[in-house]
């Protein structure tokens, strides 16, 4: 095997992408993992091994558990290539990537997408003035760089909202507002769902203390609220939110939004891998099997870059989308595969129990996701707003990429990641039809840009 | 305001925003660094003249592009400070589909 051939080639290190590594590393594979990031984690375990020295508690209990997957990821003798982004999959197995502005090329028997999930798009209006970030943008500052931002609207619904705000709490940090739009109509639907989430109950639990302990800690919590906007120009002044049909108005500086987590699927997308529309989740996912092997031969999806499933399952996935990558390259028999798969599928599906009862708890209101005021950014890169897409369809535009050559939607160098969901779901509103029938951005590489210089030195090397 | 809890800062550095010193971490990233000094204005928007700042922290909305020692369309929320780093607003058009 030459330098840059490998039998499995992962894109991630979060929970799915290093429990893959780890495994199939342990069954003497040739492994190479490529993140962007500077250390492995992923978002949920971000900065995990830096933290440990800075013995910052409030980061609580679930964090802390990803630390053996990073110390064993460590332990493992797999290639792992870190502040690497990947800018091109060919369906032929191979992996263009740059490290500090230089090209390189990896070829893998399998490929293993584990680049797993974003936040969802919360398009209201004043979403893009300076002071507004999401809420994981926050997480990521706390981690990171133990960087957090006192009196701040926390605004959207999602457990990562609560988690956020509840180590703010324990940190000390003073949150000026919650702001939380979970429909209340959530609550009754998700009822009939509880049952089967009693095997993940601990988890459940856990996100009702955090939000009992927020509201015991005297921070302003509203809710049952109907619409919400950030007012401000350039900069944001204040939040307004409608409850009872009342507009009501806090004063702010900074905003933090989140209404959910979503896959990344660019990435899958480009390589050619089928989606479908997930009514439950209100997203796209991409299409598995039991083993995480997609619609293109030899590329495989993990974790949340599939669908959202959480830091635990992404575990479990990671394991069995290994194993199945290990069979498929005759590393191990398939009767082994079936053997060692088991007690991640047990794990796994006891994560997955919870899934309807979390997706539909907080499934976000279709206001925050198809906004109604005219003047709201959907695109933030080319600035389009929801007048010029209506304008568009009124013009006889009828889907996603046509939208693109109406308005330059979703061609900014995000390359729709901030707006493609929203455009789908603006589009099948307005034309009446279903999300599904809308589709998607067509995906084409380089799924991140790349300069000219970077693709020459790709040439050189 | 964001500010900084951490017991453990790591080693001050040098930098430059629009030519003004900052003191700063050298563990940070770019965005962050500059978030900490009171800066959440990194860039123009090229249609409507726009203040913008960082959105994700994780590399996903661009919206955090910037300009480091001359060249524009920087993530500075993927990219470390280093000593002397010099840092400009970004206020010329940048869309992936001119660098492709
Ligand atoms: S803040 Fe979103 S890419 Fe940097």
């Amino acid at each position: 095997m030459s330098n840059n051939e490998y039998d499995i080639i992962i894109i991630g290190s979060g929970p799915a992408g290093i429990s893959a590594a780890t495994l199939a590393d342990h069954h003497k594979a040739r492994v190479l993992v490529l993140d962007e990031n500077c250390a492995p984690g992923g978002q949920l375990y971000r900065a995990i091994e830096k933290n440990q020295k800075n013995d910052n508690e409030w980061l609580g209990q679930s964090y802390q558990d990803g630390l053996p997957l990073v110390e064993a990821f460590r332990e493992s003798h797999v290639n792992y290539q870190r502040s690497a982004k990947v800018w091109h999959l060919s369906n032929d197995k191979v992996v263009h990537y740059s490290v500090n502005g230089k090209a390189h090329a990896a070829k893998g028997r399998q490929i293993l997408i584990a680049t797993g999930a974003q936040e969802r798009p919360f398009p209201i209006p004043g979403w893009t003035l300076n002071g507004v970030m999401s809420a994981g943008a926050a997480q990521i500052l706390l981690k990171e760089s133990g960087v957090v931002c006192e009196n701040a609207v926390f605004v959207g619904t999602g457990p990562l909202l609560y988690l956020i705000a509840h180590q703010y709490i324990s940190a000390g940090i003073a949150i000026k507002a919650i702001i939380d739009t979970t429909p209340r109509g959530n609550y009754l639907r998700a009822i009939k769902y509880v049952f089967g989430a009693l095997g993940s109950i601990k988890n459940i639990l856990q996100g009702w203390r955090w939000k009992r302990e927020i509201i015991r800690s005297g921070t302003l919590y509203i809710y049952n609220i109907s619409d919400v906007k950030i007012n401000g120009v350039n900069s944001v002044v204040s939040v307004e939110y409608c409850q009872k049909g009342k507009w009501k108005n806090i004063d702010c500086k900074y905003v933090f939004l989140h209404q959910g987590i979503t896959p990344e699927i660019n990435t899958s997308l480009s390589a050619g891998c089928n989606k479908s529309w997930n009514e439950r989740q209100a997203c796209w996912t991409i299409d598995i099997d039991q083993y995480g092997q997609s619609s293109v031969k030899g590329i495989s999806i993990a974790g949340d870059a599939s669908s959202i499933a959480g830091g635990v399952a992404a575990a479990q996935r990671g394991s069995i989308a290994a194993l199945n990558m290990l069979c498929n390259i005759d590393i191990i028999s398939s009767n082994n595969r079936e053997v060692f798969s088991k007690p991640f599928k047990r794990k796994l599906n006891a994560e997955m129990a919870a899934r309807p009862f979390i997706d539909t708890l907080f499934r976000p209101h279709s206001r925050y996701r198809v906004p109604t005021s005219s003047n709201t950014i959907i695109c933030r890169c080319e600035e389009v707003t929801l007048a010029q897409i209506q304008e568009s369809i009124a013009l006889g535009c009828k889907g996603p990429s046509q939208l693109k050559s109406f308005t330059r939607c979703g061609m900014g160098p995000c390359q729709g990641r901030l707006c493609g969901l929203s455009v789908s779901e603006i589009l099948a509103k307005e034309l009446r039809v279903s999300a599904k029938q809308i589709g998607y951005y067509k995906i084409r590489p380089p799924i991140k840009p790349v300069t000219l210089g970077e693709l020459a030195s790709l040439d050189e090397a | 305001m964001f500010r900084s809890i951490n017991n453990n800062q790591s080693e001050l550095i040098t930098i430059y925003f629009e030519g003004k010193a900052l003191r700063v971490q050298k563990d940070l990233n770019v965005a962050t660094a500059l978030l900490e000094a009171g800066i959440s204005n990194f860039r123009e928007t090229t249609i409507k003249n726009e203040n913008r700042g960082p959105y994700c922290m994780m590399g996903v909305c661009f919206d955090c592009l910037i300009n480091i020692d001359g060249m524009d369309n920087q993530q500075s929320c993927m990219v470390k400070v280093s000593d002397g780093m010099k840092i400009n607003r970004q206020i010329t058009r940048n869309t992936s589909q001119d660098e492709q």
